[in-house]
């Protein structure tokens, strides 16, 4: 799936990364624990987390993962959202809670990574 | 090439900087994605461990032409039991900590799975040392 059609399916708002939403994803991984994330290897996948502080981003950042998606209403703050920007990442806020939000993906054809 | 960087107590907001530093230096000096990776994902649980459970400390990295050693020296309280704490799900993380999306006992495991050479002191009442080595 393009980004867009993740973004357009979980009703998310861009927060940045607007110029990469054309880029095609086919796995995802959701976790609110950042050590969970940080044991993904080699792997890319979007990020679904209802975590939402700069651990967050900067977790993100160690572990090479670039697509986040805030689910259940988490607002980024505006140091997020920079500190995002600057290491080029794609964010999203989704309202929907994780559940429906992997359902979604899942129903849609995304894969998980294991 | 050697590097410091000071970390302290309950500095979340700051936490994971000297590892992002450290990352900017290996990307510059070419050293392959994977190795820079495995470094950063070690340096930075470990990081999080000197702000989260110790009162700050210092980081220090060498960089060589095969290899970094790091070395993550906080001021205590110290770890009674380092092998109780190897395990994994084995965590003293106060819910702030947990907050931060950290302490379920990932930590000191999360270092070993990603480093060549992990070396881990502590007495407790005057700290914790932290040594890791990875080869490029």
């Amino acid at each position: 799936m393009t980004l867009k059609e993740i973004a357009d399916l979980l009703e998310a708002k861009v927060l940045c990364g607007h110029d990469r939403l054309n880029e095609e994803h086919e796995t995802a991984f959701a976790s609110d624990l950042m050590s969970d994330v940080l044991t993904l290897g080699d792997y890319n996948p979007v990020i679904l987390t209802g975590l939402c502080n700069m651990q967050t981003i900067r977790t993100c950042e160690m572990g090479n993962l670039d697509i986040i998606v805030l689910v259940r209403r988490k607002k980024a703050s505006e140091e997020m959202i920079e500190e995002a920007e600057d290491e080029g990442m794609v964010v999203m806020e989704c309202d929907f809670s994780m559940f429906k939000a992997c359902g979604l993906l899942f129903k849609a054809g995304m894969l998980p990574i294991f | 090439m050697h590097l410091e960087y000071q970390v302290f107590e309950a500095d979340f907001v700051n936490a994971g900087a000297a590892s992002s530093a450290i990352k900017k230096t290996l990307k510059q000096l070419n050293v392959n994605p994977q190795i820079v990776k495995r470094v950063v994902v070690a340096l930075y649980e470990a990081e999080v461990n000197a702000i989260a459970h110790a009162y700050g400390g210092m980081i220090y990295a060498d960089i060589e032409a095969d290899k970094i050693i790091v070395k993550v020296v906080d001021k205590g309280p110290g770890i009674p039991d380092i092998e109780w704490a190897m395990q994994e799900g084995n965590s003293t993380a106060s819910p702030e900590v947990r907050n931060m999306g950290f302490g379920a006992g990932m930590g000191l495991p999360n270092i070993r799975k990603n480093v060549d050479r992990l070396d881990v002191q502590s007495t407790v009442g005057v700290g914790t040392t932290v040594e890791m080595e990875v080869h490029f």
